[in-house]
């Protein structure tokens, strides 16, 4: 399963057409205890790069983006009664949401682990 | 860091514990340690260390009434007992707040009063322009201040500094050496548990931090979980919910305004009494984990109502919780609001305060 990062520090892990998302480890650490978040609903169609749902931390509240376009199948809703788990496993335990991806060609919009290791090091 | 921002004697301190540090009112503060709902957590439950170095401090040496210093502010000085401390306000002319502080009765003739960091400078401009004699002196940069605050930390002052702690009620404070310097210790705090706000000369603070933190029930933290805190139990946070365009009456602070002496901004508010004021400060609890935020509109039947001045998700009662301005109509115990900003939007509900209720703070 590859794994792909947005500038915005979402992450996807790519499955076939199923597209599992979440937020980076990086983003986790930067927005401190997670404190709130919102999940799409099931069915909803989201755009790359367009709102997913959104993200409260004690010090700010972000919104999240979608790394590829696609229709919502699963949210993790544990998230809503534990937003904890996002400061404890940002890249696994903590996925959001998983949609059935529209367009594998909106990948190329997006920077690999080690594209995004670079990037974090440019910030 | 910005170069015009000011660092406190326990800066270096802060870094070696990989504090994250922004600017506060001018200088360059911890916001927090380990994280915000760890240290929020162990202050309510156990003894927390703030740096508290960036906040203002002033002498006043006289006669309270010839000085004019009994004028300055909205309650009465001469009538602090020794030992004794008093919250209230430095208004302007419309009533506004310049300032919240905390005057402590040092001496028959001498007070120290403790204000905000941000308005330190102004405070002492205005006040010094108000006073027709006496010795008015600014002791910010040679004092150091640590708050040590939570339901252990009368067991930590008394394991350190002897049973003479033990016996400080709340709102008094006593004089005591040490680590070699006459040291202040007052039962006051900002958190709603007990705790001890510590004056010490600032040479000594480092030390003082050093010693403090051997005792394993003491951790350091920062300013994030101490708004946190305070929010909880509806203290005020100057520049968020009190300003110099709000006045006490305004925001529910008329309990530390005396109409009875004279003081600069008692006009304004006696007229503004007589009017009726056209907004109130409100307390809010969130239906959700969903945080309020400073600035976020307060909507009632989809019209805009007043403001948010603070807000945060609360841990200890884990929904959000704010405080606000209102038009009158909307003030009422259980008035059902909207909070919105952008594309958040969440419902509450007008409360009292505290928030927090079972605090140790009379303990």
């Amino acid at each position: 399963m590859s794994m792909y990062f947005t500038k915005e520090h979402e992450w996807v892990k790519v499955a076939g057409n199923v597209g599992t998302i979440g937020i980076s480890d990086h983003a986790a650490h930067e927005l401190g205890d997670i404190t709130f978040v919102e999940l799409p609903k099931i069915g909803a169609t989201v755009t790359q790069f367009g709102v997913l749902g959104s993200i409260e931390s004690v010090k700010a509240a972000s919104d999240i983006f979608s790394p590829l376009s696609g229709k919502v199948t699963k949210v993790n809703d544990a998230l809503e009664t534990a937003p904890e788990v996002v400061n404890e496993s940002a890249e696994d335990a903590a996925w959001m949401a998983q949609i059935e991806i529209a367009d594998t060609a909106e990948l190329k919009n997006l920077m690999t682990q080690d594209q995004y290791n670079d990037y974090l090091k440019t910030l | 860091m910005d170069e015009h921002l000011q660092a406190t004697p326990i800066c270096s301190r802060h870094r070696n514990l990989h504090a994250l540090m922004a600017p506060f009112g001018g200088w360059d503060m911890p916001i927090q340690y380990e994280g915000i709902i760890a240290e929020h957590s162990w202050c309510r439950t156990r003894a927390s260390l703030f740096d508290i170095c960036h906040m203002g401090e002033f002498i006043f040496q006289g006669d309270f009434e010839s000085g004019g210093l009994e004028d300055v502010f909205t309650f009465s000085v001469k009538s602090i007992p020794l030992g004794r401390s008093r919250y209230g306000f430095l208004l302007n002319e419309q009533g506004g707040i310049i300032d919240d502080l905390i005057v402590f009765r040092l001496a028959g003739d001498k007070v120290m009063i403790v204000v905000n960091a941000a308005t330190a400078p102004k405070d002492f401009a205005v006040i010094k322009g108000r006073l027709k004699g006496g010795l008015f002196t600014d002791i910010t940069a040679a004092t150091g201040k640590l708050d040590l605050q939570g339901p252990l930390s009368r067991d930590v002052m008394v394991a350190f500094f002897g049973e003479e702690v033990a016996t400080i009620p709340y709102f008094k404070f006593v004089t005591m050496n040490i680590l070699g310097v006459e040291t202040i210790v007052s039962r006051t705090g900002y958190t709603g548990e007990l705790g001890y706000e510590i004056f010490i000369p600032a040479e000594k603070v480092c030390g003082l931090w050093d010693l403090l933190l051997t005792d394993e029930r003491v951790k350091p933290a920062g300013l994030g979980a101490r708004d946190v805190l305070r929010l909880e139990v509806g203290y005020s946070l100057y520049g968020s919910d009190i300003d110099e365009e709000t006045t006490p009456l305004e925001a529910g602070l008329e309990a530390f305004v005396n109409f009875d002496k004279t003081f600069i901004g008692k006009e304004a508010l006696l007229k503004l009494k007589e009017q009726g004021v056209t907004r109130e400060k409100i307390a809010f609890e969130v239906n959700g984990r969903r945080s309020p935020r400073h600035h976020y509109a307060i909507c009632s039947a989809g019209k805009v109502v007043g403001n948010v001045t603070s807000g945060v998700f609360s841990p200890i009662l884990g929904r959000g919780i704010g405080i606000g301005f209102v038009s009158l109509e909307n003030v009422a115990i259980g008035t059902p609001l909207t909070i919105s900003h952008e594309r958040v939007s969440m419902e509450a509900t007008v409360c009292e305060l505290p928030f927090f209720k079972d605090g140790s703070v009379r303990a």
